[in-house]
């Protein structure tokens, strides 16, 4: 648990990047229209530029600094491996998203990955490699629950 | 090695410098090159090992550690990645070996090809191809030498295997060897490796700034913090090239964490503890604002305008191959057409941001710039200080586009941090960023074309109508703007009288460079008319152009294999396909778009691209960047549009600036051909085919003709 001395409508972005340091989490749009800033709020999937800190208090949350030890996540792993990133900004959203998506569907379908994918932009338009490493993130999954 | 006393780091570095005979450079160690990459790990943790600098883009410490210093700025196009392979194949190390730091500011940083210290025109590669090399087999052989000195052999029983120098018998590792061979004479004469002997040019590698990128830590100018650092917003005039007229700040200065509101002539800036804050107090402004010339302008009198000067002669000639007028005059059928391209945002993930950190002798600026002398030289005179002191950090770039090619978010940063002594992170909002971009500037292309008796395209004919953005950013433009006429100059078709003219009519709004330029709305205009000559001549799209290459081997070669791979002519039933060519940055390539039109609405199917791009570094690399420019161009296509209205831009983010998300994708499918031709540039050249590709097939579809972008909002529906 942590303490942060803020207003409580402060959004929980800011709150993230000024106040705790934790420059993974981006800002992009401030009206969760671009899905950069997106963190697990008891394990969903949410836009943090929209979600003051008093909706958060008591809450777990998990960013991209907290997603894995040492990039190992499968998502992660995944995104190494197919290098994904170009710009890399949006990309902590895009993996935060993509993590969220295969806590409850480990194995998702194009549709699927369009669906839970749509609310994040990527300007470098990295998405068809996206969209390979979610499937290799869920082959990863599968292979390491064996 | 004990004949290598341990010194301190300056020590090493002027060694470098005496070695080096001007190589050297006044060498900040930039420490925000991003985290993750350990840039700066090699030289400026207080217990690092020694360093020593073999010229301007390498160092190697006693810790075995390599550093490549980086002149480009990384912003997604992988520089980072393909310009320390290049020194990797002659230095004979694995590039995942490899730490990355951004150049400072520096004489040996500026790229002839720009004439500056400017990562734009997709040359990075191009201009850093035989320079990198040189300088990683030049280092090799100093490293060499150093060892063959302390051995006591000669230099041609060592070989450079691997980060190590061994001889019979012997071997030491670079980091032992580099501080003496920092004092070795550099090479002349230097034989690079033939490609038969490339190890790690054109081989797919990962990229050096991959992990940083994927759990958060690589460090955005966004990201920037400094002991003591306060965060600011900006209010700027609504209206483009507004100013401030009145300023009632004291609302705002009642704020929480509200240190400073002051007024620039940027805008007025509100300093605070944290960036909500100062966003919050920005609220509590009271601006009156006077709004200098623009305040009646809008989309309709930017086109009036345009085609008023359009209209009124054929301006500057770029290109005059024969006699058009009088081929067009006798040609046996004519055809003419105009076509229009609106304004468009950049719209970088990362807003415009910037963090100065002013002192009474000097100032750090750390930002995400293409262009760092103009940033330096900006920087310095709105904290009154000469441009040497200044500092220029390059970060990593969270999307240029060329709009960080523009510093027009610098000075409010570096007024602020010098007003209230202390660093300074300004920050736009999107909102700020979306209506203050430093926008495509739009044009007007009106074209003729005219066959002669025996049905050949006898004469072609192009004017060319827009805003300079050279003019204002890099002046004196001396006749035609050169990036105002991009692939026009180059129109590659076997015509025997071509003209190409250009009328410069500016809008009053400062208007940038944006990913291609020109080639963009001059292949929008070329591609779609070629196509709309072959209709004339009755004459299949591809046919018609292969038979216009018919002395181009290259150009053929692209053009057959795009036209093979997407199965020209076979599209399924229902569906339609458009073929656009060009070269651009000396790169080849072609695009076909496979649509439908389902009651009236465009469906996008597939993109198939084929690229010839010459002598490739990172296939994997050069693919994504493929990938991302016909993105960025389906983006521009379908829904790119920026409207000003009593001088205030319209859109304000992305719900009403759209751009495509990955669930509105289509199929995309690119080859990338072997070359033997020297390397092209790779990070704009795919925008530009991507509209003509899709608006020949919309017109092969429904017969309609789509001269003005975006397509978005016209209605497709065949004609009844």
């Amino acid at each position: 648990m942590l303490s942060v001395d803020a207003a409580a409508d402060t959004p929980l972005l800011w709150v993230l990047r000024d106040h705790l340091s934790m420059t993974g989490t981006k800002y992009g749009c401030g009206m969760a229209l671009c899905g950069a800033c997106t963190v697990h709020i008891d394990g969903v999937a949410m836009r943090s530029c929209v979600l003051p800190l008093r909706a958060v208090a008591g809450k777990s949350i998990t960013t991209i600094e907290g997603l894995s030890r040492g990039r190992s996540h499968a998502v992660q792993k995944a995104w190494l491996q197919i290098d994904v990133p170009q710009c890399g900004y949006c990309q902590s959203g895009q993996i935060m998203s993509a993590a969220a998506l295969l806590n409850t569907n480990p194995h998702p379908s194009d549709a699927d990955i369009d669906a839970a994918m749509s609310g994040n932009i990527c300007r470098c338009g990295t998405y068809p490699r996206i969209r390979k490493a979610i499937h290799l993130a869920a082959e990863l999954l599968a292979a390491s629950a064996k | 090695m004990t004949d290598v006393p341990n010194r301190g780091r300056r020590d090493f570095l002027n060694a470098g410098a005496a070695a080096g005979g001007g190589l050297l450079l006044g060498l900040t160690l930039p420490g925000f090159a991003g985290k993750s990459l350990s840039a700066a790990a090699g030289g400026a943790k207080s217990s690092a090992p020694r360093v020593a600098q073999l010229n301007a883009w390498l160092k190697i410490a006693g810790d075995n550690s390599i550093t490549v210093i980086v002149d480009r700025s990384e912003m997604g196009q992988g520089v980072y990645t393909a310009l320390p392979m290049l020194i990797a194949e002659e230095l004979n190390v694995d590039i995942g070996a490899i730490l990355v730091a951004a150049a400072p500011v520096g004489d040996a940083y500026i790229n002839p090809g720009n004439g500056g210290q400017i990562t734009g025109t997709s040359n990075s590669v191009q201009d850093a191809w035989d320079k990198l090399r040189l300088a990683g087999a030049q280092a090799r052989i100093m490293l060499i030498n150093a060892a063959a000195k302390h051995w006591q052999v000669d230099p041609a029983e060592c070989r450079a295997v691997n980060g190590t120098i061994r001889a019979p018998g012997k071997v030491l590792t670079y980091g032992e060897v580099a501080a003496a061979a920092a004092k070795e004479p550099i090479p002349r004469d230097v034989k690079l490796k033939p490609k038969a002997d490339f190890k790690i040019i054109g081989k797919s590698a990962s990229r050096i700034d991959s992990p940083g990128k994927v759990d958060g830590s690589a460090e955005f100018g966004m990201d920037v913090k400094l002991p003591g650092m306060l965060y600011a917003a900006i209010a700027q005039s609504p209206v483009l090239g507004g100013r401030i007229k009145t300023l009632d700040s004291g609302a705002a200065e009642k704020m929480p964490g509200v240190r400073k509101v002051l007024k620039t002539d940027s805008g007025a800036v509100v300093v605070a503890d944290h960036f909500w804050q100062a966003l919050q107090a920005r609220k509590s402004l009271a601006v009156t604002w006077d709004p200098g010339s623009n305040a009646r302008l809008d989309n309709h009198a930017i086109t009036a305008l345009l085609k008023k000067t359009a209209a009124a002669g054929d301006g500057l000639v770029a290109r005059a191959d024969g006699d058009v007028a009088q081929a067009l005059q006798s040609a046996q059928q004519r055809h003419s057409a105009g076509y229009e391209l609106p304004l468009l945002a950049h719209a970088t993930m990362e807003p415009m941001n910037c963090t100065a950190d002013v002192t009474p002798d000097g100032c750090d600026l750390y930002v995400g710039t293409q262009v760092q002398q103009v940033a330096q030289a900006t920087a310095a005179a709105a904290a009154g200080l000469q441009p040497a002191q200044v500092r220029v950090h390059t970060t990593l770039i969270g999307g240029g586009f060329g709009r960080r090619l523009d510093v027009d978010f610098i000075p409010a940063a570096v007024e602020a941090s010098k007003a209230v002594r202390a660093p300074v992170k300004l920050i736009w909002t999107r909102e700020d960023d979306m209506t203050h971009d430093t926008y495509r500037p739009p044009a007007l292309e009106e074209m003729s074309g005219g066959f002669d008796s025996a049905g050949r395209l006898a004469a072609f004919k192009l004017h060319i109508t827009s805003p300079s953005i050279t003019a204002r950013m890099f002046p004196p433009v001396k006749g035609v703007d050169d990036s105002v006429v991009e692939y026009a100059i180059n129109y590659p078709y076997e015509v025997p009288h071509v003209a190409v003219t250009y009328s410069r009519q500016e809008i009053g709004i400062d208007v940038g460079y944006m990913r291609s330029v020109s080639h963009a709305p001059n292949c929008f205009a070329i591609e779609s008319f070629m196509d709309e000559m072959a209709a004339a001549a009755a004459k299949d799209p591809y046919d018609f152009r292969m038979q216009l290459l018919q002395r181009q081997p290259r150009q053929r070669r692209v053009l057959q294999l795009t036209a093979e791979r997407a199965g020209w002519g076979k599209a399924p039933a229902g569906r339609h396909q458009g073929i656009a060519f060009m070269v651009g940055y000396t790169t080849h390539l072609a695009q076909v778009a496979e649509i439908s039109i389902e009651q009236g609405a465009l469906k996008l199917h597939k993109i198939t691209c084929v690229v010839d791009c010459g002598q490739m570094v990172n296939p994997r690399i050069v693919e994504s960047q493929i990938e991302s420019g016909i993105i960025f161009g389906l983006s521009a296509a379908l829904w790119g549009e920026v409207t000003i209205a009593a001088g205030k831009v319209q859109q304000t983010n992305f719900n009403n600036y759209r751009v495509l998300r990955g669930n509105e994708m289509p199929e995309i499918d690119v080859q990338l051909l072997e070359s033997g031709e020297p390397p092209g540039g790779i990070g704009e050249v795919a925008v530009a085919l991507v509209a003509p590709a899709i608006c020949n097939a919309i017109f092969t579809a429904t017969g309609k003709r789509i001269r003005r972008l975006p397509i978005g909002p016209q209605n497709l529906l065949r004609p009844a």
